[in-house]
C-alpha cells in the first residue's frame, strides 16, 4: 500500500523533484484553505456566486479577465526571473537542463496566451460596449463561456506544475520533439489541451466583438466616427476569427498524434513534422498582431486625451489597422526562412514582412504629430505610451532587419530575435494594456492608481527593460542560441548575460510597485467621482465611474468622433445626460450558471485526456455537450428593468 | 555592377567600416571568415543604415515635442486642439518608408537568391553530410568515406556543400562566422553553401531546441589548407576505428558526447535516414542519390513499397 | 400568426433602445424580424466562417499527406466508388429537404416545417450509417488511422465532417422539438433558420470532400 502510494506521490505529485515543487505544494494549499476560509467568515459563497460566477455583464468579466491577466503576468515574471537567474553565469546549477526546458516553455506559453490574451480581453469586455454606446455585448451568455474557458484552460496548464509535470518542448511546441517517442510526460498534453480550451474561448471572443462592434453601435455612430481603440478592437477579432482555427487544427492533430497513435507530424509511417510548423506559425504571427493592434488602440486613445487635441490622421491610423490585419497572414513563413522553402518563397515572405513596417511606421508618425502643437500631460497612461515609442522604433527597426531573409539565417533562433520580440511585445502590448489599465482603472473601479508608486513602478521597469534587453541584441550578435540552460565561458558572453539578469531583477521590482500601488490605491487612491478624470474625449466619459450595470439610461445619439469632448468644449454636456420622460424599460440579459459549469466539464474532460483515463475524458465531454444542448430549451433569456428602478438609480448618481 | 550600385556599396563600406571599428572579435556574426558570412552581414549594415532613417527621427522627433508642448503655464508654444489632417505630412511617412523596403526588398531578394548558388570559387566544391542526433552532429564526408562527430574538418578556400538531415527533432545548422543557419529536419535534405577563406577555428552549434541536451550541441568547423586537410583525411581513414551500423544506432540513443572520428560508415547511411524519415515522399529526393557515392542505387527496401513517390 | 403579432408588438416596444440594430425591426423574413434574432444569425454566419477555415487547414494537411501511405493502402485501393456516390445523394438530398423546411418556416406552416425537418434527420442518419459502414470497411481491411500519414489524414478530415453532421442532426432534433411544442414563433424560426444553415454548410464542406478526396483519390 504504501509502495503505491510513494508510487503515485512521486509520478503524479513529483515529490521527488525537491524542495521546488514541496515549496509550491504548501503555497496553494495556504492559498486555498485563505480563500476558502475568507468566503466562509465573511459569508461571502452566495455573493461570489450570484455576482461573479454566474454573471453576464461586460465589465465584471472584463475585471476578471484583468485579474487573471495580472495573476499570469506574475507567474510568468516569476519563470522569467528564474531563467535570468539560471543564466547570470555560465555554467550555473541553480536550475537543471530539465526543469529549465519546463519553465521557458510554460513562461513562453503563459506570457502569450494565458497574460496577453485575457489582458486584451479586459479591455475589449470593459471599454468596447461604453465606447459605442451598447448596453452589453451582442452575445452576453457567449461572452461568459468565452471567459470560463480561458479561465480553466489556463488552470488546467498550471496544474500541471504540481501534478504530472509541466510541458517542456519550448511554447511553439515542434513535433517531433513533442510526441511521444520523445517527450512521453503529461506536460505536453496539458499544454495541448490548456491552450485548446482558451482557445475556443477565444474564437467566441472574436466572433462576439466583431458582431458587437459591427451591429450594436449606437444610432449615429458611423464606422469612421468610432473611437480608435474600437477600430483595433474589430481588427484583432477580424484577425481572430480568421488565424485561430489553424491553431484548433494544428493542436487537435498533435493530440491525436500523442492519445490515438495516428501520423500526422511523426517522423516514420509517413507523417510531416514541418506541416505542424505551417499551421502553428499560420495562427502564430496573425496572434502576436492580435494582441499588439488593441495596445496601438489604447495608445490612439491615450495620446488624445493626454495632448488634449484631436488625433492626428484619422483615416491614415485607421486603414494602417486595417492594412496589418490584413498583411498579418502573408508573413507567416518568416518564422522559418531557414526550412528551405525555396528563394522565391522566401523573398515574398521577407518583402511582405517589411511591409507590416510601413503602416506601423505611419502609425508613430501619426502619434507623434497628435501631440504637435497640444498640451501634453504626463499622466501614468501618458508616459508609459510615452516610454512604448522608442522601444516600438527599436523593436520595429530589428523587425525589419529580421525580415531580411539572408540576414535572418544569421538572427535566427539566437538572442536577437528574443530581444527583437520581447521588445515588441513588452515595449508594445505589456506597455499598452498597463496604460489602458491606468486609463480606465478609475471606469472600472471608481478610483484612480496612486500617481507616486506608479512613477516608480514605472521607472524601475522601464530602465530594467532596457538593462535587460539591449544587451540580448550584442549577445544574438556574438552567437549566442536561444533555450541554452547553459553556455560556455569562453565565449565573452558573460558580462552581458548578467548585466541582462539584472535588468529583469529590476523589471521584477517594477512589477512589485505595481502590485503595491493596487494594493495602496484601494484605500488611498484619489476617488473619481465626475467619471471624467482625465477630461476624457469618447462615451464612456459621459458615464458615472463605475458605469451603471445598464451602462446607459438612455442610448446616446452620436454626432462627432470625439463626441464627449465635443459637448464638453460647446458646454452642452446635458444632452448626454437621461431625461426622466425618456427612460424606458431596460431589457436585461440574465445571469447563468451554465457557463461556469461548461468550464468545469470541459476542465475536467481535459484532464481526463491528459492522463488517458477516457470515463473521465468522455464524462467531462458529456457535460460539456449537456449545458450546450440545455442552452437550447433556454427561452427566458431576459429581464426587463423597470423605468422607474432606472430612474431611481440615475437620481442616486447624481445624473437625474 | 553599375555605377550606383558601386557607390552604394562604398557607403555600405564607409558605414561597416564605422559599424566593425567599435566590434571586439567576439561579435561572431560581424567578422565572417567566409564568403557567405560577409554577405549576409553587408546585408545586416545595409538593413541597420536604413531603418535608422527612420528611427533617429523618431527619436528626436519625441524629444522635442514632450518637451516643447509640456502641459506648463505660460508655455508658448501654439496650441491647436484641432489641428487633426495634413495631406503633405501624411504623403511625406506613408512615401519614405515605402521606398525604404523597396530598396531593402531589393537587396534582400538579390541575396536570397545568390545564397542558394556555391560561392564563386574555381575548385571543385567539397560535400558534407551532417545529421543532427540527440544530442551531437554526425559529419559524413561521402568525397573521402571518413565520418566525425562533434568536429568537422574543411580546406580553406574551396566552397563546402552541407547537406543537412535529422534523426531525432529537427534542429539547425549553424556556424555564425561562416554564415546563417539551415534547419536539419527529419526525412528532408537540406541544402546550405559555405566557405572559409581563412584557416582557424569556428564555433559552432545547433539552434533549434531539441531536448534536454541542446545546450551542449556545440561543434567547432576547423578550417585548414588542402594539403593539411587530405593529411588529416588519410590519418583518419588509417586510425580511426569504423562506424558500423550497430555503431549508428548506438549514437542515435539520446546522449551527450565528445568529438569522434571514423574511418568509414555504413555505404549510403544518410541518404537510407532521410528516406526512412520520410524523403521517399520528396519529389526532390529524386536527385539526392549522386551525393553519397551510390548514385543511381535504389534505396534499401524501395522497391517493395507501394504507392510511393512524388504526388503525380 | 398572433403569436408573432404579439411578439412584434414587444419588439416595437424596444425600439427606442436598439440603434442600428432596430432599422429592419419588423420587416424582412420572420426569422430576421427580432433584431436580438438577427444578430444572432450575423454571429452564426461568422462561426461558419471560422468552422469554414478549421476544414480548410484539415483539407491542406490531407493534401500534404494525400501520398504519404507508408506502403500501406492507397486511396485507390480504399474508396468504394458506389459507396461515397450513395452518401453525396444522400446528403445533398438532405440539404435541399432542410431548404424545403426553411422555406415553410417563412411560410408560417409548422407541420411542413416539422415534416421536412423529419425528413432531414432521417437523410442525415442514412448518410451517416453508410460512412459508419464505409469507415468499419476500411478497418476491417488494416486501414486504420494509425495506419499512415494519409490515412490519419483521410479519417480525421471525413471524421469531422461526420461528427459535425452528427452534432447537427442532435441539434436540429431540439429545434425539431422546441417547434413542435411553440409553434413557429420568431424565435424558434431563427432556430429553423441556423440549424439548417449549418446544415448547408456540412453540404458545402461534403462537396469538396466528395471532390478533393474521393475523386481525386480514384481518379489519380
Amino acid at each position: 500500500m504504501s509502495e503505491t502510494l510513494r508510487n503515485f506521490a512521486n509520478t503524479y505529485l513529483m515529490w521527488n523533484e525537491g524542495p521546488l515543487i514541496w515549496g509550491s505544494d504548501v503555497l496553494i494549499l495556504l492559498t486555498i484553505i485563505g480563500i476558502v476560509g475568507v468566503l466562509t467568515y465573511f459569508k461571502k459563497w452566495r455573493w461570489l456566486w450570484d455576482e461573479w460566477l454566474t454573471t453576464v455583464d461586460h465589465k465584471r468579466i472584463g475585471i476578471m479577465y484583468l485579474i487573471a491577466a495580472l495573476l499570469m503576468l506574475f507567474r510568468g515574471g516569476v519563470d522569467a526571473e528564474l531563467l535570468r537567474t539560471q543564466l547570470a553565469i555560465p555554467g550555473n546549477h541553480f536550475l537543471d537542463a530539465a526543469h529549465y526546458d519546463q519553465i521557458f516553455t510554460t513562461h513562453g506559453t503563459i506570457m502569450i496566451l494565458f497574460m496577453a490574451m485575457p489582458f486584451i480581453f479586459a479591455l475589449f469586455n470593459i471599454v468596447v460596449p461604453l465606447q459605442i454606446g451598447a448596453r452589453d455585448v451582442a452575445f452576453p451568455y457567449l461572452n461568459a463561456v468565452s471567459f470560463w474557458l480561458f479561465f480553466f484552460g489556463a488552470l488546467l496548464f498550471n496544474i500541471s506544475f504540481v501534478f504530472g509535470g509541466s510541458p517542456d518542448a519550448g511554447w511553439v511546441s515542434y513535433p517531433p520533439l513533442s510526441e511521444l517517442g520523445f517527450d512521453p510526460g503529461p506536460g505536453e498534453n496539458y499544454y495541448l489541451l490548456g491552450i485548446q480550451i482558451s482557445g475556443i474561448g477565444s474564437i467566441a471572443t472574436g466572433i462576439n466583438f466583431l458582431a458587437t462592434i459591427l451591429k450594436m453601435r449606437a444610432p449615429g455612430m458611423s464606422l469612421m466616427r468610432m473611437p480608435l481603440f474600437t477600430w483595433s478592437v474589430l481588427g484583432a477579432c477580424i484577425m481572430i476569427i480568421f488565424a485561430f482555427p489553424a491553431l484548433t487544427v494544428a493542436l487537435a492533430l498533435l493530440l491525436l498524434d500523442r492519445v490515438a497513435g495516428t501520423h500526422f507530424f511523426t517522423m516514420l509511417h509517413g507523417g510531416n513534422p514541418a506541416m505542424f510548423v505551417n499551421l502553428f506559425w499560420i495562427w502564430g504571427h496573425p496572434e502576436v498582431y492580435i494582441v499588439v493592434l488593441p495596445a496601438f488602440g489604447v495608445f490612439s486613445e491615450v495620446v488624445a486625451t493626454f495632448a488634449r487635441k484631436r488625433i492626428f490622421g484619422y483615416a491614415s491610423m485607421v486603414s494602417s489597422l486595417i492594412l496589418i490585419s490584413v498583411i498579418s497572414y502573408f508573413v507567416w513563413v518568416h518564422h522559418f526562412f531557414t526550412m528551405g522553402a525555396g528563394p522565391d518563397v522566401n523573398t515574398f515572405f521577407a518583402i511582405a514582412s517589411m511591409a507590416v513596417g510601413i503602416p506601423t511606421g505611419v502609425k508613430v508618425f501619426n502619434w507623434l504629430f497628435t501631440m504637435w502643437r497640444g498640451r501634453i500631460r504626463l499622466s501614468l497612461p501618458m508616459m508609459w505610451t510615452l516610454a512604448f515609442i522608442p522601444t516600438f522604433a527599436i523593436g520595429g527597426a530589428t523587425g525589419v532587419m529580421l525580415a531580411v531573409a539572408p540576414a535572418d539565417y544569421q538572427y535566427h533562433n539566437s538572442y536577437f530575435l528574443i530581444a527583437h520580440f520581447h521588445q515588441t511585445l513588452i515595449g508594445g502590448v505589456v506597455f499598452g494594456m498597463l496604460a489602458g489599465m491606468y486609463y480606465w482603472w478609475p471606469k472600472m473601479f471608481g478610483f484612480k492608481l496612486d500617481e507616486r508608486l506608479g512613477r516608480w513602478a514605472f521607472w524601475f521597469f522601464n530602465i530594467g527593460f532596457y538593462i535587460c534587453f539591449m544587451p540580448q541584441y550584442a549577445l544574438g550578435l556574438m552567437g549566442m542560441q536561444r533555450r541554452m540552460y547553459v553556455y560556455p565561458a569562453d565565449m565573452g558572453w558573460n558580462t552581458l548575460n548578467l548585466v541582462s539578469t539584472i535588468g529583469a531583477y529590476l523589471m521584477g521590482i517594477g512589477f512589485l510597485f505595481i502590485v503595491a500601488q493596487v494594493v495602496y490605491s484601494i484605500r488611498h487612491g484619489e476617488r473619481d467621482l465626475t467619471g471624467d478624470p482625465w477630461d476624457g474625449r469618447t462615451l464612456e466619459w459621459s458615464l458615472p465611474s463605475p458605469a451603471p450595470h445598464y451602462n446607459f439610461a438612455v442610448i446616446p445619439v452620436v454626432t462627432d468622433r470625439d463626441m464627449w469632448w465635443i459637448l464638453k468644449r460647446e458646454g452642452r454636456e446635458e444632452e448626454l445626460m437621461p431625461r426622466p420622460e425618456e427612460v424606458k424599460d431596460i431589457h436585461m440579459p440574465k445571469n447563468s450558471g451554465v457557463p461556469f459549469l461548461m468550464g468545469v466539464c470541459f476542465f475536467v474532460g481535459g484532464f481526463g485526456v491528459v492522463f488517458n483515463w477516457w470515463w473521465l475524458a468522455v464524462a467531462g465531454l458529456a457535460g460539456v455537450l449537456l449545458s450546450l444542448l440545455s442552452r437550447s430549451f433556454q427561452y427566458e433569456e431576459e429581464y426587463s428593468l423597470p423605468a422607474e428602478k432606472v430612474i431611481e438609480t440615475e437620481i442616486s448618481l447624481g445624473r437625474l | 555592377m553599375s555605377a550606383g550600385h558601386k557607390s552604394l556599396l562604398l557607403v555600405v563600406g564607409a558605414a561597416a567600416a564605422l559599424f566593425l571599428s567599435g566590434c571586439s572579435p567576439n561579435y561572431l556574426v560581424l567578422n565572417p571568415a567566409g564568403p557567405v558570412g560577409r554577405e549576409e552581414m553587408h546585408l545586416i549594415v545595409l538593413s541597420t543604415v536604413l531603418v535608422l532613417a527612420v528611427v533617429i527621427p523618431v527619436f528626436v522627433l519625441l524629444a522635442f515635442i514632450v518637451w516643447r508642448y509640456r502641459d506648463r503655464p505660460g508655455n508658448p508654444a501654439a496650441y491647436r486642439p484641432e489641428w487633426s489632417e495634413s495631406r503633405i505630412l501624411e504623403i511625406v511617412w506613408w512615401g519614405i518608408p515605402i521606398i525604404i523596403v523597396g530598396v531593402l526588398g531589393f537587396y534582400t531578394a538579390k541575396t536570397t537568391f545568390a545564397l542558394t548558388e556555391p560561392p564563386e570559387s574555381s575548385t571543385q566544391p567539397l560535400t558534407i553530410q551532417v545529421t543532427s542526433l540527440n544530442w551531437k552532429w554526425l559529419f559524413q564526408y561521402p568525397g573521402q568515406g571518413v565520418a566525425t562527430v562533434n568536429y568537422c574538418e574543411i580546406p580553406v578556400g574551396v566552397p563546402v556543400q552541407f547537406e543537412l538531415t535529422a534523426d531525432s527533432p529537427m534542429n539547425s545548422f549553424w556556424v555564425p562566422q561562416l554564415g546563417g543557419q539551415e534547419y536539419a529536419m527529419p526525412g528532408m535534405a537540406m541544402r546550405l553553401w559555405l566557405q572559409a577563406d581563412k584557416p582557424g577555428t569556428y564555433y559552432g552549434h545547433g539552434a533549434n531546441f531539441t531536448g534536454e541536451g541542446f545546450a551542449h550541441m556545440g561543434f567547432n568547423v576547423v578550417a585548414v589548407s588542402q594539403k593539411d586537410f587530405d593529411q588529416w583525411v588519410s590519418k583518419a581513414k588509417s586510425t580511426g576505428q569504423a562506424l558500423t551500423e550497430a555503431g549508428y544506432q548506438q549514437l542515435k540513443k539520446p546522449g551527450v558526447m565528445g568529438t569522434a572520428t571514423y574511418s568509414s560508415y555504413p555505404p549510403g547511411l544518410f541518404h537510407d535516414t532521410v528516406w526512412t524519415n520520410g524523403g521517399r515522399y520528396d519529389p526532390k529526393m529524386a536527385g539526392m542519390g549522386g551525393t553519397d557515392g551510390r548514385a543511381g542505387m535504389m534505396p534499401k527496401g524501395a522497391a517493395s513499397m507501394p504507392g510511393t513517390g512524388a504526388p503525380k | 400568426m398572433a403569436v408573432v403579432e404579439r411578439e412584434l408588438k414587444r419588439v416595437a416596444g424596444r425600439a427606442h433602445q436598439e440603434g442600428p440594430l432596430q432599422e429592419d425591426a419588423g420587416r424582412g423574413p420572420l426569422e430576421y424580424r427580432d433584431p436580438h434574432q438577427a444578430v444572432k444569425i450575423f454571429g452564426f454566419w461568422l462561426f461558419l466562417a471560422t468552422d469554414m477555415l478549421l476544414f480548410a487547414c484539415l483539407f491542406a494537411t490531407y493534401l500534404v499527406l494525400r501520398t504519404h501511405t507508408d506502403g500501406g493502402p492507397t486511396a485507390w485501393e480504399l474508396f468504394d466508388i458506389p459507396g461515397f456516390t450513395a452518401e453525396t445523394f444522400l446528403l445533398l438530398t438532405s440539404s435541399f429537404t432542410g431548404g424545403l423546411a426553411t422555406l415553410a418556416m417563412r411560410r408560417d406552416r409548422r407541420n411542413q416545417v416539422l415534416g421536412w425537418l423529419a425528413v432531414t434527420m432521417a437523410l442525415g442518419l442514412g448518410f451517416l450509417g453508410l460512412e459508419i459502414k464505409e469507415f468499419a470497411a476500411d478497418v476491417a481491411v488494416g486501414a486504420t488511422m494509425q495506419r499512415s500519414g494519409f490515412l490519419s489524414a483521410f479519417f480525421t478530415l471525413v471524421g469531422t465532417h461526420g461528427a459535425h453532421v452528427t452534432y447537427g442532426i442532435l441539434w436540429m432534433l431540439m429545434v425539431f422539438i422546441q417547434v413542435a411544442r411553440r409553434g413557429l414563433t420568431m424565435q424558434t424560426a431563427r432556430k429553423v433558420f441556423t440549424v439548417n444553415l449549418y446544415w448547408h454548410f456540412l453540404d458545402v464542406v461534403w462537396v469538396f470532400i466528395f471532390t478533393v478526396v474521393y475523386l481525386f483519390g480514384v481518379v489519380m
